[in-house]
C-alpha cells in the first residue's frame, strides 16, 4: 500500500483508538517520551503491560475459584491491574478494574467474577487493537516512513 | 336584936351576895375550861401554828386559873382543910405558870407582831407583782396585736391597702380615736393627708414640710408627742371635748435606688411620711411606753412593706414595657423582612429582565454604528448608545450597591499586577484626557510591590471611579496620581483619627492620591460626597451625569478592603485631591494550596533537562515504574528502580537527590518509608527529597504524606511538562505540595 495512505491509516485508527475510549491521553505521554535514545519506548511498555496483565488475570481467576475466596488478595492484583493499565492508558481496563475494586470490598462474589470476565473482555479487546496498531507502524517502517505523530 | 343607928354592924354573910359569887365564879371557871379548848379546836383546825408550845402553857395557865376559881366554890363557905390543901396547890401552879408564861410572852409577842407585819409586806408585794402581771400581759397582748398588724400588713402588696390596713389595725389595737398618714408631694416640700381612719375620703389637706415639729419627729426615730394644736394633728374637729393625747411617728419611704445589693440600705432617705396618731377624746388615758414601742415597730414594717410594693410595682411596669418593646420589635421585624424580600424581588427581576433588553440594545446600536450611516443617524445612534451605556451602568450601580449594603458582596481574592492595573487605569481614560487638554501623570513609588493580593476588578473600579471623577471634573489642568506604600508615620496624619492601619508581615495598605486641579468642592459638602444619589449643586455637575453613586461604591469597597477614603478639597475652584487607603496582601508562593499558581507569571521554564540527577524510583507495578522512568529519563535524569520497600531502604543513598515512590504499596506503609529514610538521613541538605506519587489526592491522604516528612504529593497519572515542572520547583524550594 501506499505509505501516505498507510501513514493516514494509522492516524485514523489511532484517533478512532482516542475515541473509542481504549486509550487516553497516557498513552500520548508514552508516545512522546520515545525518542532516538529510546526509539522502543512504547512497544517495550506495552509488551510489559501484556505480559503482567495476563498473569493477573490468571492469579485472579484462580483466587476467585476458590471455596473461600481471600478478596483482600483479589484487591490487591486487581489494584495493579489498574495501576498497569492506568500507566498506560488504558481507560476502559481502568474503569473496570476500578468498578472491579468495589465490588471486592463489598466482597460480592457475583459482581467480582462479572468484572472479572469484563477486565478479560476489555483486556483482549485493547491487546487486538494495540497489537493492529503496531503492526500498522511496523509496516510504515519498513516501507521507510517515519510514524506520524 | 333592935337595930342600931351608931355602928354598922359587922353583917352575916349575906346569902344574896354569896350566890352571887357562887354563880360568878362558876362561870369564870366555865370560861376558863373552855377558851382553851376553843384554842385547841381551832388551832387543831388550821395547819400552820408554829406557836403550839405557848398555846400549850397558855392553856395550862388558863386551866388553873379556872380551876382555882373553881375551887373557890367551896372555899367562900365552911371548907374542910383538904380543900384548902387544894386551893393552896392550885394557886402555887397557878402562879408558877403566870409567871412562866408572862416570861415566855415577852420573848413571843414581838415575834408575833413581825409576823404581822410580813404579812402586810407580803400583801403589798403581792399587790405590785399583781400590777406587774398586767403589765407584762398587757405587753403581750401588744406584741401579739404587733405580729398580727404586721403580717395583715405583709401579706399584701398593694400600697393602698397597706395603708389602709395599718390604719385599721393600728386603730383598733389601739383603740384609738384617729390615726391619719402623711405623705410628701412630688415636689417634696408638702405633706398631704392621704389616709385616714374615720373619715372616708380626706380633702387635700396639705401643710408645708418644714414647720418645727414635723422636723422634730423626723429627726428622730421614736414616736414623738405632740401638742393636738398643730395643724397636723387638728385634721379632726374635737369641739367641746378635750382632745386626747397625739402621738406622730415617721414612716421612711425607701427607693428603689436605695437597696444596695451588698448592704442593707441606711435609713438615710430624705423622704418620710408622717404618721399621727390621737387617742379618745375626753378619756384620761396616756400614751404608755409599750404603745409608743408599737407604733414605732409598725411604722417601720409599714416602710418595709410599702417599699417592696413599690419594687413589685416597677417591676410590672417594667415587664409591661418590655413585653411592649418586644411586640414593637418583632413587628419591625416583620416589616423588615417584607422590605427584604420585596427589595430581593425587584433585584432578581432587575436583574435580569432589564439587562437583558439593554444588552440588546446596546448591542445592536454598535453593530448598526458600524453600518453605512447618513450624519444624522449616526448622530441618533450615537445619542442612543451614550443614553444605553449610561442607564446599563446606573442599572449595575445600583445593583452593585444593593449587594454592597446587603453584606452579601465578597471581594474575588486573587493576585494581580498592580502596575498593570493603574496602566489600565490611564488607558481607559486617555480618551477623554486628550479631549479635554488634561496633563494626567502617573507616580508609582519604587517600593510598592508588583504583584498584590486583593480584588483586582473592584480596585481597579474604585481608582477608576475616582480618576474619572478628577478627569471629569476638570476643565483644564493638570491631574497626578500617585501610590505608595503607607508607612506607619504617615498614617498618623491622615484625617480619619479613628482609622489606624497597621501594616503587617503579609499585608500592605496602598495608598493612592489623585489631586486635580478642577473646580474643587466646598468644604460643607464634603460629608455629602459618599452619600448615594447626592450630588452638589453645581451646574457643571448636573451636565457631565452620572449617578452620585459612583463615590458611594467606592467606599463601600473601600471598606470591604479593609480601608479608608476621603476627600480633601480648598474650596470651590481650588481643586481637591482624592485619597483611599486600602488593605492589600503580599503574595505568597509557598505551602498555600488556595493560592492561584501564578496565572500571570510567565512559567518557569527552568532546565528542560536535569542531567544526571540522580532519582530513585519505588513502585510495585511494573508498568508504572517502566513509565515512570521512562518520563524521567526523557528528561535526563539518572534514574535508579526499585520494586519493594526494603530494596528502596537498602538502596537508598546521600547521593539520591529525589525518591518517588508509590503511596498506595499495600504491604509496608509507604509512610513508613518516609520515616525510615528521615531517621536514616538526619541532615536536612543530605536527605533526598521524598514525593509520594498516589493515586488519590483527598486531604487525609495529603496530611499524612505531610505528617510523616514527604516533601510532595504529586497525582498519577504524570504528565511530561508535569513531570518537569514538579522536578524544577522541587530542586528550587524542596517543597511542593500540588494544587488539586
Amino acid at each position: 500500500m501506499d505509505l501516505v495512505q498507510l501513514q493516514r491509516q494509522l492516524v485514523e485508527y489511532r484517533t478512532s483508538l482516542y475515541h473509542e475510549g481504549f486509550l487516553d491521553e497516557q498513552f500520548t505521554q508514552l508516545q512522546e517520551l520515545q525518542d532516538e535514545n529510546n526509539p522502543d519506548f512504547v512497544v517495550e511498555v506495552v509488551s510489559l503491560f501484556f505480559e503482567d496483565s495476563e498473569r493477573l488475570l490468571n492469579e485472579l481467576t484462580k483466587a476467585l475459584e476458590q471455596q473461600s475466596i481471600d478478596f483482600k488478595r483479589v484487591d490487591a492484583h486487581v489494584h495493579q491491574l489498574k495501576g498497569s493499565s492506568s500507566s498506560i492508558g488504558a481507560q476502559r481496563v481502568q474503569k473496570v478494574c476500578i468498578a472491579f475494586r468495589n465490588y471486592c470490598e463489598e466482597q460480592n462474589v457475583e459482581g467480582c467474577l462479572k468484572c472479572l470476565q469484563q477486565v478479560r473482555h476489555e483486556y483482549s479487546l485493547v491487546k487486538t487493537k494495540l497489537e493492529s496498531m503496531f503492526q500498522l507502524e511496523q509496516q510504515i517502517l519498513s516501507a521507510g516512513g517515519s510514524i506520524p505523530m | 336584936m333592935d337595930s342600931c343607928n351608931c355602928i354598922e354592924p359587922q353583917w352575916p354573910p349575906d346569902d344574896l351576895l354569896m350566890k352571887y359569887q357562887y354563880i360568878s365564879d362558876f362561870f369564870i371557871a366555865l370560861a376558863y375550861f373552855s377558851i382553851p379548848l376553843e384554842l385547841i379546836y381551832f388551832v387543831k383546825k388550821s395547819a400552820v401554828f408554829p406557836y403550839r408550845w405557848v398555846l400549850v402553857q397558855f392553856g395550862a395557865f388558863i386551866v388553873l386559873c379556872g380551876a382555882t376559881h373553881l375551887i373557890n366554890l367551896w372555899t367562900s363557905t365552911m371548907h374542910s382543910r383538904t380543900v384548902a390543901m387544894v386551893m393552896t396547890t392550885a394557886k402555887v401552879f397557878t402562879a408558877a405558870v403566870s409567871c412562866i408564861t408572862a416570861l415566855l410572852l415577852v420573848h413571843i409577842i414581838p415575834d408575833l407582831l413581825s409576823v404581822k407585819t410580813r404579812e402586810m409586806f407580803l400583801k403589798n408585794k403581792a399587790a405590785e407583782l399583781d400590777r406587774e402581771m398586767g403589765l407584762i400581759r398587757t405587753q403581750e397582748e401588744t406584741g401579739r396585736h404587733v405580729r398580727m398588724l404586721t403580717h395583715e400588713i405583709r401579706s399584701t402588696l398593694d400600697r393602698h391597702t397597706i395603708l389602709k390596713t395599718t390604719l385599721v389595725e393600728l386603730g383598733r389595737t389601739l383603740a384609738l380615736e384617729e390615726c391619719a398618714l402623711w405623705m410628701p408631694t412630688r415636689a417634696g416640700l408638702e405633706l398631704q393627708l392621704s389616709y385616714t381612719l374615720r373619715q372616708q375620703n380626706p380633702v387635700g389637706y396639705t401643710v408645708p414640710i418644714h414647720l418645727p415639729v414635723i422636723n422634730q419627729v423626723f429627726s428622730s426615730s421614736h414616736a414623738v408627742k405632740i401638742s393636738p394644736n398643730c395643724p397636723v394633728a387638728s385634721i379632726h374637729p374635737s369641739g367641746k371635748y378635750t382632745p386626747g393625747e397625739v402621738v406622730a411617728v415617721r414612716v421612711p419611704l425607701l427607693h428603689l435606688s436605695d437597696f444596695q445589693i451588698n448592704d442593707w440600705p441606711e435609713l438615710s432617705t430624705k423622704r418620710y411620711a408622717l404618721m399621727v396618731l390621737m387617742l379618745p377624746l375626753d378619756s384620761a388615758r396616756q400614751w404608755r411606753v409599750h404603745e409608743l414601742e408599737l407604733v414605732e415597730v409598725v411604722a417601720d414594717q409599714v416602710a418595709v412593706a410599702l417599699s417592696h410594693a413599690a419594687i413589685l410595682e416597677e417591676s410590672m411596669r417594667a415587664r409591661d414595657l418590655l413585653m411592649e418593646q418586644n411586640v414593637a420589635l418583632d413587628m419591625a421585624r416583620r416589616e423588615a423582612e417584607t422590605a427584604i424580600r420585596a427589595r430581593n424581588d425587584f433585584l432578581a427581576v432587575m436583574n435580569h429582565e432589564m439587562r437583558t433588553p439593554m444588552h440588546a440594545i446596546i448591542a445592536l446600536s454598535s453593530l448598526l454604528q458600524e453600518t453605512e450611516l447618513t450624519p444624522e443617524q449616526r448622530l441618533m445612534v450615537e445619542t442612543i448608545l451614550k443614553s444605553s451605556n449610561l442607564l446599563s451602568t446606573l442599572i449595575n450601580d445600583v445593583l452593585d450597591l444593593s449587594r454592597l449594603e446587603d453584606g452579601s458582596l465578597q471581594l474575588d481574592l486573587g493576585t494581580f499586577n498592580l502596575y498593570a492595573v493603574f496602566k489600565e487605569v490611564l488607558n481607559l481614560i486617555k480618551p477623554i484626557v486628550s479631549v479635554k487638554k488634561l496633563h494626567v501623570s502617573l507616580n508609582l513609588a519604587p517600593d510598592l510591590p508588583e504583584y498584590a493580593v486583593g480584588d483586582e476588578k473592584r480596585l481597579m473600579q474604585t481608582i477608576l471611579n475616582v480618576v474619572g471623577n478628577a478627569v471629569k471634573f476638570s476643565k483644564d489642568g493638570s491631574i497626578s496620581i500617585t501610590a505608595f506604600v503607607a508607612k506607619a508615620e504617615l498614617l498618623r496624619d491622615s484625617q480619619t483619627s479613628e482609622f489606624f492601619p497597621v501594616p503587617g508581615d503579609n499585608h500592605f495598605y496602598l495608598r493612592v492620591q489623585v489631586k486635580d486641579s478642577g473646580i474643587g468642592v466646598s468644604p460643607q459638602d464634603i460629608p455629602k460626597l459618599f452619600t448615594k444619589f447626592a450630588q452638589t449643586q453645581s451646574t457643571a455637575t448636573r451636565n457631565s451625569g452620572g449617578t452620585g453613586l459612583g463615590l458611594a461604591i467606592c467606599k463601600r469597597f473601600v471598606n470591604l478592603m479593609e480601608g479608608h477614603i476621603w476627600i480633601e478639597s480648598e474650596g470651590l475652584g481650588k481643586g481637591c485631591t482624592a485619597i483611599f487607603m486600602v488593605k492589600l496582601g503580599i503574595p505568597e508562593r509557598l505551602n498555600e494550596p488556595e493560592l492561584a499558581f501564578m496565572p500571570k507569571v510567565p512559567p518557569n521554564h527552568g532546565p528542560t533537562a536535569f542531567p544526571g540527577l540522580k532519582v530513585l524510583v519505588m513502585d510495585e507495578n511494573g508498568v508504572s515504574r517502566k513509565v515512570t522512568k521512562g518520563l524521567l529519563v526523557h528528561l535526563g535524569c539518572d534514574v535508579t528502580m526499585v520494586s519493594s520497600s526494603e530494596e528502596c531502604l537498602r538502596v537508598v543513598s546521600n547521593e539520591h537527590k529525589v525518591v518517588f515512590m508509590d503511596a498506595c504499596v499495600p504491604g509496608m506503609d509507604g509512610y513508613e518509608i518516609a520515616v525510615r529514610i528521615h531517621e536514616k538521613f538526619t541532615k536536612r541538605h543530605e536527605r533526598p527529597i521524598i514525593v509520594a506519587l498516589t493515586g488519590n489526592t483527598d486531604k487525609v491522604t495529603k496530611e499524612n504524606c505531610m505528617r510523616v516528612g514527604m516533601d510532595g504529593v504529586i497525582l498519577k497519572p504524570v504528565s511530561l511538562d508535569k513531570m518537569r515542572s514538579v522536578l524544577s520547583d522541587l530542586l528550587e524550594h524542596r517543597v511542593l505540595f500540588e494544587a488539586i
